[in-house]
């Protein structure tokens, strides 16, 4: 269940650190532990800057979302970029296109509890995180 | 008209009575509850059934909401008492043979209606008493997870052995929930109190599976990147085994047999010595003799 | 454009990243820091970042980069003051900064930093008198 939704464009690099500040000030209102809270704005980063560097600007959707008793904070990535041709392989640690550490989707699926990638060559790429309190 | 709850009004006094005896050559327990307690509470109970049995003959109703209320006092006063949660569901099912008594009794009664009263009254009771139970148990689910949490940390206690070195002796067996926990409260023992020096001890850790092992190398990991050094000591042989047959890597941490090597190789590296007192006094001496 | 600023304290550059970086400033300071080694000879450089809350790959790929150039430049690199839960996250992300010395905090740092300089010297004065 959707609790509370917001949109944030990302097109330039300073979204980045905006849509940062907007994961951070949403998990400390959920009262997310320091470590959690830290997990999840490092995988808004990572995941911000894939759809700004490969998806060539999209937005991000962050919404509170109830689960039963549990409360979590689920983030969509959207961008209607050139997408992936091979999620399989880009889901693995150390493979990139780019110029990075290829550590961006491995490493985000890492942090966060829930994660779904749906990308369509040519249409672009959808990223949705989820993580739990 | 004779309804059951006309009939338990009618006999209030007969009917506790008859309660209170059938708890009495039951299932009483004199050591966690006193005659005038329990007497007190087969009162109150009474009159609240009584009461909202008048509106409704559903438990679950709106009739019946304060009587709920009041087992859930009690189911949950029981359970810090000591009762099972069974003593606490015939605490109410032991109300039913009086009250049938007092159907029974009750002059010119149809039997046709005797049947019905008994089984109204008997269902009313029957759910009142699964509902006690389930309060009586959800109480102690709450109990289980206020100690599984206050167990979570007294597991992790972070000891200061010297000035710039820490020691984490873990005791039992590690999941991810409880290593998340020893992670943090280690790695911010490291920054509260200045150390160089962690040693994580695993002398009380039954099994070493590939995710412990993980998660230990996670924490050492990160508290290296804090600038502080881990050392791994209390490695049992049978552990040191199982690491080899998981092959899991343990090149880069730094393992001492037992808690003591590990303290020892901490002071050295720290530029400390330990040595004895009396021979230092000893040659003092000398030297001031001298 | 605002830019890291770089302190010089003898022959080490002192660093202190305070702000939420978004990536063109951790390029810039990358420049910078490479610029200012060679300028001044430096021998070591100390990036304090206990005031950072968080570290993602880019950033931690910054500071990789940083110890690897100054490497090549005969400089040492100590970072400090990395946060416990920056530090779980990085490790958790992937990124174990192999290359990378650390400290708890700046003192630390610079006492570490002082010994590797000078144990450098003393290598470089057995090489002279041993010719």
């Amino acid at each position: 269940m959707v609790l509370k939704s917001d949109v944030h464009p990302i097109v330039g690099s300073d979204d980045v650190v905006r849509v940062r500040q907007v994961a951070r000030q949403w998990a400390a209102e959920l009262k997310f532990s320091l470590v959690d809270q830290t997990k999840l704005v490092t995988a808004t980063s990572e995941l911000a800057r894939n759809t700004l560097e490969h998806g060539k600007g999209g937005r991000m959707r962050v919404e509170l979302v109830e689960n039963g008793a549990r409360r979590g904070i689920r983030l969509t990535f959207e961008d209607e970029g050139p997408g992936i041709a091979n999620i399989e392989l880009a889901l693995r640690d150390g493979y990139t296109t780019g110029s990075g550490l290829g550590l961006g989707l491995s490493g985000s699926k890492r942090l966060m509890n829930e994660f779904d990638i749906k990308s369509e060559t040519g249409r672009g790429t959808t990223v949705t995180v989820t993580r739990w309190k | 008209m004779s309804s059951f709850h006309e009939v338990i009004r009618k006999n209030e006094s007969s009917i506790l009575a008859g309660w209170l005896a059938e708890m009495a050559s039951s299932n009483r327990r004199s050591d966690l509850m006193s005659d005038a307690e329990l007497r007190q509470q087969a009162t109150e109970l009474l009159r609240l059934v009584t009461n909202a049995a008048e509106t409704s003959t559903d438990p679950m109703s709106e009739a019946f909401s304060s009587t709920r209320d009041y087992l859930k006092d009690i189911a949950k006063s029981r359970m810090e008492q000591g009762f099972s949660p069974a003593e606490t569901a015939l605490f109410i099912l032991s109300l039913k043979q009086p009250v049938f008594n007092a159907l029974r009794d009750t002059a010119g009664i149809s039997p046709t209606k005797l049947v019905t009263e008994i089984l109204t009254a008997g269902t009313v009771l029957d759910r009142l008493a699964v509902e006690t139970v389930n309060n009586a148990v959800e109480f102690r689910d709450l109990v289980i997870s206020r100690q599984q949490e206050e167990m979570l940390e007294l597991s992790t206690p972070v000891v200061k052995l010297w000035e710039g070195v820490l020691a984490l002796p873990l005791i039992g067996t590690l999941d991810s929930a409880r290593t998340q926990v020893v992670m943090e409260s280690l790695l911010s023992a490291i920054v509260e109190t200045n150390s160089q020096i962690a040693i994580i001890d695993i002398t009380g850790v039954p099994t070493v599976d590939t995710l412990v092992a993980q998660h230990l190398i996670k924490t050492i990991t990160a508290a290296r990147l804090m600038g502080a050094d881990c050392y791994l000591s209390g490695i049992r042989p049978a552990i040191a085994q199982t690491i080899v047959h998981l092959g899991i890597d343990l090149v880069d941490v730094q393992t001492k047999a037992k808690l003591a090597d590990a303290f020892a190789l901490a002071l050295t590296r720290l530029g400390k010595t330990v040595v004895n007192a009396k021979q230092v006094a000893k040659s003092t001496n000398k030297r001031e003799e001298a | 454009m605002d830019r890291i600023p770089i302190l010089k304290m003898g022959d080490c550059l002192l660093v202190t990243i305070q702000v939420d970086m978004h990536d063109q400033l951790a390029v810039s300071l990358q420049e910078d820091l490479t610029d200012q080694i060679a300028k001044h000879a430096a021998r070591g450089v100390l990036i304090d970042i206990s005031s950072l809350e968080i570290v993602d790959s880019f950033i931690g790929r910054m500071l990789a980069n940083i110890a690897a150039m100054s490497r090549v430049l005969d400089a040492q690199t100590v970072l400090t003051g990395m946060q416990p839960a920056v530090a779980i996250t990085l490790v958790e992300l992937g990124m174990t900064l192999p290359g990378i010395r650390t400290a708890l905090n700046v003192e630390r740092g610079m006492e570490l930093l002082r010994g590797y300089i000078q144990k450098d010297d003393e290598l470089q004065e057995n090489d002279g008198s041993e010719e």
